[in-house]
């Protein structure tokens, strides 16, 4: 996996929002992934944690408001800086592929499924002249596993099902290497989650036939058990901070992820414990000094008032690759981004250790 | 008890998407109904909660069989019956401050004093704090915004409660914690629930008794789509 090419880069991404009165919202502080192709990482936390605050900076559809700081780099371009320009007519749909929460909004409503695949084939591939343009948009529909007898119907005549193969199918058009999928499973059946996942997860894999090893997807969502099927690594986050990034196997299996957050997380499961982790997440717009979750955490120590930092997670190694609180500088951000993240690590003073490595 | 005989139920009088479907909730009993989204689950949780009149059938509440629906229910029919649905942006007032939302009830029902005991007792047992309270629902997250609903179908303690997906955009702790709320509520009070959702792992876990939807539907119901 690490010596697949990284698609994604993400150092020291930290996104603010000024609010009336003077108020900041700390969305998003100091966050470092990779995401390298053929490969997915599910981004995981509550509504309200800033997953989907992280996934519009990648996009460039923060709102006014938003300050960001860090990088964010796909190949050579920082998301993060590039202007709308640039944005709107290079990055979105053609270098980042954008799988919407909810596809029947995301469609238009009074145009019928052929017609928007059919614009956005015109617009984003060379594909001109009536027919060849039909045959593109049956290939696009097909790449998602969208019917063709349903390719003249209009968005309200789909069910949830095909409204998100149709979303899918409009996000592959432009061939990006990069995917984000903003929950893409949300309010739909176990079933369909789970072919929802599938197609996701066959486009990661599939070579789109220039040789490149299949692409890369970001995941935002909170839906465990979609993460579980299709990532490869999963990226905690709690109150704007990643605070776990591990192997999908580690932390599904044995011996498990290490930050207490997570682990109560995965104890909330109805086929686990199915007991909630008590009390609610801090407002990001207060949040406290410290470790974000001490209210919550039983292994809350007086450590915990210092805000821990992600280190990686082998037994020994304690290497910080944060700098900690505030938003940092672009200096700072640089200075931290020369060092890859680590492929596990782990934000807390007093992580859960497997027992052997405790005894 | 809530007696559910041979509904049949839809937006469309010549395709009914409830078909002669029958179902029972014992007192205190906790049902779960699994089925695929779009089978029409949720219209029948929307004519056990009294919210869709039916095409026929005949729903009976602790055995005297209810004949009117919706604002026509009698009063004290209605609010045997507490109601939580998926999307709480889609089922809360826009308007309305959380605490106001809780009150609801309380107020179309002529007991407005009740209001600021019973809102802050409840706020406390569904885990919001009292500076959420005075939020809009913009202002809080979709976590708060279904603790704030769950607290309104409970304000009027009902008899019966009717969760449909209640937690299906919620993460796993904040779904852990409102069920645990709800049950927590059924051992004080004896209520009996009807879970609806596509969720077999949680509905096993929740429910006294789970029923799928093909098994209670008449064959020829309409299919699942795609
Ligand atoms: S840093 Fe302390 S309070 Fe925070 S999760 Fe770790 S043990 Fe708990």
């Amino acid at each position: 996996m690490t010596q697949r090419p990284v698609v994604l880069s993400v150092r020291g991404l930290s996104v603010r929002f000024r609010m009336p009165g003077g108020r900041v919202v700390a969305a998003v502080t100091d966050a470092h992934f990779d995401v390298a192709a053929g490969e997915c990482l599910a981004l995981i936390g509550e509504s309200g944690c800033g997953k989907s605050v992280l996934a519009s900076a990648l996009l460039g559809l923060l709102p006014a408001n938003a300050q960001t700081a860090g990088e964010a780099r796909l190949g050579d371009l920082d998301l993060l800086t590039a202007d709308e320009r640039t944005l709107a007519r290079t990055v979105r749909g053609r270098r980042i592929g954008l799988v919407p929460q909810s596809p029947a909004a995301h469609l238009t409503p009074v145009r019928t499924v052929r017609a928007q695949l059919a614009e956005t084939v015109a617009a984003l591939t060379g594909v001109r002249g009536r027919d060849a343009l039909d045959t593109a948009t049956r290939a696009a529909a097909a790449r998602a596993a969208f019917p063709e007898d349903h390719l003249d119907r209009h968005p309200h005549e789909l069910s949830g099902g095909l409204a998100q193969r149709a979303a899918t199918a409009l996000a592959l058009v432009g061939d990006a290497s990069l995917l984000v999928a903003d929950e893409p499973t949300t309010g739909l059946d176990r079933d369909l989650v789970d072919r929802t996942v599938e197609e996701l997860r066959r486009h990661v894999d599939a070579p789109d036939g220039t040789g490149a090893p299949g692409r890369a997807l970001l995941m935002i969502t909170h839906d465990l058990e979609a993460a579980e099927r299709i990532a490869d690594r999963i990226a905690v986050m709690y109150a704007g901070r990643i605070v776990e990034l591990t192997d999908a196997d580690t932390f599904f299996g044995s011996p498990g992820p290490r930050h207490p957050y997570s682990r109560g997380l995965l104890q909330a499961l109805p086929d686990r414990a199915f007991t909630p982790i008590p009390g609610m997440p801090p407002e990001l717009g207060a949040l406290p000094d410290g470790c974000a979750f001490a209210a919550r955490c039983a292994w809350a120590t007086d450590a915990c008032g210092a805000v821990p930092e992600l280190t990686a997670a082998a037994a020994c190694a304690t290497a910080p690759v944060t700098t900690g609180g505030g938003l940092p500088t672009a200096a700072e951000a640089l200075r931290t981004g020369a060092a890859p993240p680590p492929a596990a690590a782990v934000a807390c003073h007093h992580p859960h250790m497997p027992e052997d490595i405790r005894a | 008890m809530l007696e559910l005989r041979a509904i049949t139920a839809g937006y469309d009088r010549r395709t009914p998407v409830v078909r002669d479907v029958s179902l029972t909730v014992e007192p205190g009993e906790a049902v779960g109904l699994l089925g695929p989204s779009g089978c029409g689950k949720s219209t029948l949780a929307r004519v056990a909660a009294l919210l869709h009149r039916p095409d026929s059938g005949t729903l009976l509440l602790d055995g005297a069989p209810v004949r009117h629906w919706r604002h026509r229910a009698p009063r004290e029919v209605r609010t045997a019956f507490g109601v939580v649905f998926q999307q709480p942006r889609l089922s809360a007032d826009p308007r309305l401050r959380l605490d106001d939302l809780i009150a609801e009830p309380l107020r179309a029902t002529g007991r407005r004093e009740e209001a600021p005991d019973r809102v802050a007792e409840l706020a406390a047992t569904v885990g919001l704090t009292p500076d959420l309270l005075g939020r809009r629902p913009h202002e809080v997250s979709d976590g708060q915004l279904q603790r704030a609903c769950l607290a309104r179908a409970l304000v009027l303690r009902p008899r019966l409660l009717v969760c449909d997906e209640m937690t299906s955009m919620l993460d796993a702790s904040t779904a852990a914690a409102l069920v645990a709320v709800v049950e927590d509520y059924r051992r004080s009070t004896g209520a009996g629930l009807l879970a609806v959702g596509h969720d077999r792992t949680l509905l096993r876990r929740w429910c006294d008794r789970t029923v799928h939807w093909d098994d209670i539907a008449r064959a020829g119901g309409p299919n699942p789509r795609v």
